[in-house]
């Protein structure tokens, strides 16, 4: 009985650990997708911005534009519309944002390329124009990359996890096959059979199942994890596509391992388990 | 060469603590079969026949005491090495321990098989063994469709196919008529003859009259005759 529960067993595990490697590899995807657009933005909030500068003709906005133009660790600054600015309220303040009569500051995105925070931008910058807020993405970045490093642990520890779990499986499937056949076992041994004779038939049998039972996990994971790559895709910045090319590379290298991984537990744990046991044999 | 060399025997008791023991089955038990050497193991029920033939085929380790088998110390011979040293010795059961699922050939060609004979090998020798034993129509049969004395006589085909150095045999005659019983002891005494060292536990003291031989007798575990 154990023994026939043991592939479907393991194509649960198999099942699992499918889903917690494509997690490991998406988690790891959209950090770098994440962490290298968030980690470069610089975002300036200019108040006021069509009022005066403090020095010079200019408002503020077209001030601070100038300074951040002729910066050196700066690039691709511009200013956003107000249609743009309105977008980035509206999950504050609704669809009316730009109805509303709320003093919104002026927005301006760049790319920072500095090494370090902008301390001597923000003072050129508030010396023209007070008050402005210049902010890069690199604390965004760091924390998108504890979460997702927390993402990734997570997902290796049930790996582990489930890398145990089916390793007891297979230690009770062996143990009951033992039970099973105790009788012919020690004839066998008595007839002068090498403990790896004996090991190897049980391990076989093991990895076998082990194997069948992890194709036909990983093979049931595919469709959910094709459904989960379709969800994901406006968040790594993949346009939706169909097919194989859907799921990363990565995982189409790593599923395949799960069978081979699954046989070799089977094989190890079954040999480990029939080796204890004979040792109670003389 | 056998040798028995002041040997206890206690049995570990199934299920229970690893230290939890029986009485002592065996009892300073000290003796010396030659290498081609024949002897009549006899003795009541109980006696503890069964408990030394389980020693001289490694089914269990004295509790004290040294015992040589072929000129190995038991002891101290790794897990590979006994089982090597089992495939040097035939053992004919009491309860035959035939494989059910194995066909009456296939029971035979096992000890062959584990010493990875080839198949020719095996084909040839099993199948003269059988035929010898009076079995060559039945070898595909199991073990289940077969008679006592007919599995008596796979048991004893299996025992000695290996063409062993040391041959045990425990009541092997028990299952078998006059005609059968005198066929397998000129098979034993042919062996015998062939340098096999043997050692037959039996309760038949006709039998051992009729073959005479040294005989050690037990009582109570002890050796009480030896010669």
């Amino acid at each position: 009985m154990a023994e026939r529960l043991t592939p479907i067993l393991v194509a649960a595990m198999s099942f699992l650990a499918a889903l917690a490697i494509a997690g490991s590899l998406a988690a790891a995807s959209l950090a770098g997708e994440w962490t290298q657009n968030t980690g470069t933005a610089l975002t300036v909030q200019v108040p006021n911005p069509t009022d005066n500068a403090a020095y010079g003709k200019a408002t503020r906005l077209q001030a601070v534009l100038k300074i951040l133009q002729a910066a050196q660790n700066v690039s691709a600054a511009r200013a956003l519309s107000g249609d743009e600015v309105n977008t980035l309220l509206q999950p504050w303040l609704g669809a009316d944002a730009g109805k509303l009569a709320l003093p919104v500051p002026a927005v301006i995105s760049a790319v920072w390329t500095g090494a370090g925070p902008p301390d001597d931008l923000r003072g050129a910058l508030n010396a023209v124009a007070p008050g402005t807020l210049a902010e890069t993405g690199a604390r965004w970045a760091a924390r998108v990359a504890a979460l997702t490093g927390s993402l990734q642990a997570s997902a290796v520890s049930v790996l582990f996890i489930v890398a145990l779990v089916a390793a007891a499986i297979i230690s009770v499937a062996t143990h009951a096959g033992l039970a099973q056949r105790r009788e012919t076992i020690e004839i066998i041994h008595g007839l002068g059979a090498l403990d790896s004779d004996i090991a190897d038939r049980f391990a076989v049998r093991a990895a076998a199942l082990a194997a069948f039972g992890a194709l036909i996990g990983t093979a049931a994971a595919l469709p959910v994890l094709f459904w989960l790559a379709a969800l994901a895709a406006p968040f790594s910045g993949v346009l939706p596509v169909q097919g194989a090319t859907q799921l990363p590379f990565a995982l189409w290298v790593a599923l395949p391992a799960v069978p081979v991984v699954a046989a070799f537990i089977g094989w190890t744990t079954s040999q480990i388990t029939v080796r204890g046991w004979l040792r109670r044999l003389v | 060469m056998v040798r028995f060399d002041h040997v206890w025997l206690k049995y570990r008791r199934e299920g229970e603590a690893s230290l939890a023991l029986s009485p002592d089955v065996i009892m300073d038990m000290s003796f010396a079969i030659p290498e081609g050497g024949f002897r009549w193991l006899t003795g009541a029920s109980g006696a503890g026949k069964t408990s030394v033939l389980k020693l001289m085929y490694l089914a269990e380790h004295p509790t004290q005491g040294r015992i040589e088998l072929l000129g190995t110390n038991a002891a101290r011979v790794s897990r590979r090495e006994a089982a090597m040293l089992r495939r040097r010795i035939g053992v004919v059961y009491q309860d035959f321990r035939l494989l059910g699922h194995l066909s009456a050939y296939d029971n035979v060609a096992l000890p062959m098989r584990l010493a990875r004979k080839s198949e020719g090998q095996v084909r040839a020798d099993v199948t003269e063994l059988l035929r010898w034993v009076g079995l060559s129509g039945k070898l595909e049969r199991r073990p289940a469709e077969l008679s006592g004395g007919e599995q008596q006589r796979i048991a004893i085909a299996r025992a000695v196919v290996g063409r062993p150095k040391l041959l045990l045999a425990d009541e092997p005659t028990g299952n078998l008529d006059e005609e059968q019983a005198e066929r397998l002891m000129a098979l034993i005494t042919g062996l015998n003859g062939m340098g096999t060292t043997v050692v037959v536990a039996t309760h038949n003291l006709s039998l051992v009259e009729r073959y005479p031989a040294p005989r050690m007798e037990i009582a109570a575990g002890r050796l009480v005759t030896d010669g």
